[in-house]
């Protein structure tokens, strides 16, 4: 399903814990054009909660999140 | 109006208090807020230089007393500076952003670091003592015009 997603940019936030993620991922963000998808991979299990919460506050596109080992994954769309 | 703001009064010179403090207006910002910290009283440290502050006797003493926000230690279990030493090596174990990084962090996202100008005067804390980025200070009116127009108010 995620596969058939075009990635502009791929962000290793692994070994980051709160609040870091969605700082860098707030900053990656910005400089990016709307449409463009990120793919965040991170370690933290807070990111399950957070990357959702963090969407909806910045108006952003969560696609999808989801655990794989011990990795988290997930693709937001810059919307506006 | 209300606005995408959260304003808060940042009271607190504990090092984990600050903690929660940077974490939340980082994160705030991150999330497309506008974010301001109104430093009062003990929360002043974190925006102080490392430098000895003060005037009078007192003020000296008082100088002596306030430190900077790689000084503060946590609100439990200090133990005249063990306490802090071990946060700071369990959290660096851990890779948890530090203090002086959260705030540097927070400057870089456009965090507004308000001092409030009564506490300076009261603890003889002069704006050159303060790091260069803080803005004017102010007072209780300022932080009331920026909190009636905030969705999220906190004092800690």
């Amino acid at each position: 399903m995620t596969e058939q997603v075009k990635v502009d940019l791929v962000l290793d936030l692994k070994g980051l814990l709160c609040p870091m993620p969605i700082v860098k991922l707030s900053q990656a963000i910005k400089d990016l054009p709307v449409g463009a998808v990120i793919e965040g991979i991170a370690t933290d299990p807070g990111v399950m909660a957070d990357v959702p919460a963090w969407a909806k506050t910045s108006g952003q596109e969560l696609i999808s999140i989801e655990q794989r080992d011990k990795e988290y994954r997930f693709l937001i769309k810059k919307v506006k | 109006m209300e606005q995408n703001k959260l304003s808060m009064v940042v009271f607190s010179g504990d090092m984990d208090r600050l903690m929660a403090a940077f974490i939340i207006a980082t994160g705030a910002a991150a999330s497309g807020m506008e974010v301001t910290m109104f430093f009062t009283f003990w929360g002043l440290q974190a925006i102080k230089k490392s430098e000895k502050t003060g005037k009078s006797f007192f003020g000296k003493l008082l100088g002596f007393m306030l430190k900077d926000i790689n000084g503060v230690g946590p609100s439990k279990m200090n133990f005249g500076g063990i306490g802090r030493w071990m946060f700071k090596k369990m959290m660096k174990a851990k890779n948890v952003a530090m203090l002086d990084q959260l705030r540097n962090m927070a400057i870089e996202l456009g965090v507004k670091l308000v001092p409030c100008q009564m506490s300076m005067e009261v603890m003889e804390l002069t704006q050159d003592k303060l790091i260069p980025q803080v803005s004017q200070p102010a007072g209780v009116a300022t932080f009331l015009e920026e909190a009636r127009n905030s969705k999220i108010t906190l004092f800690i």
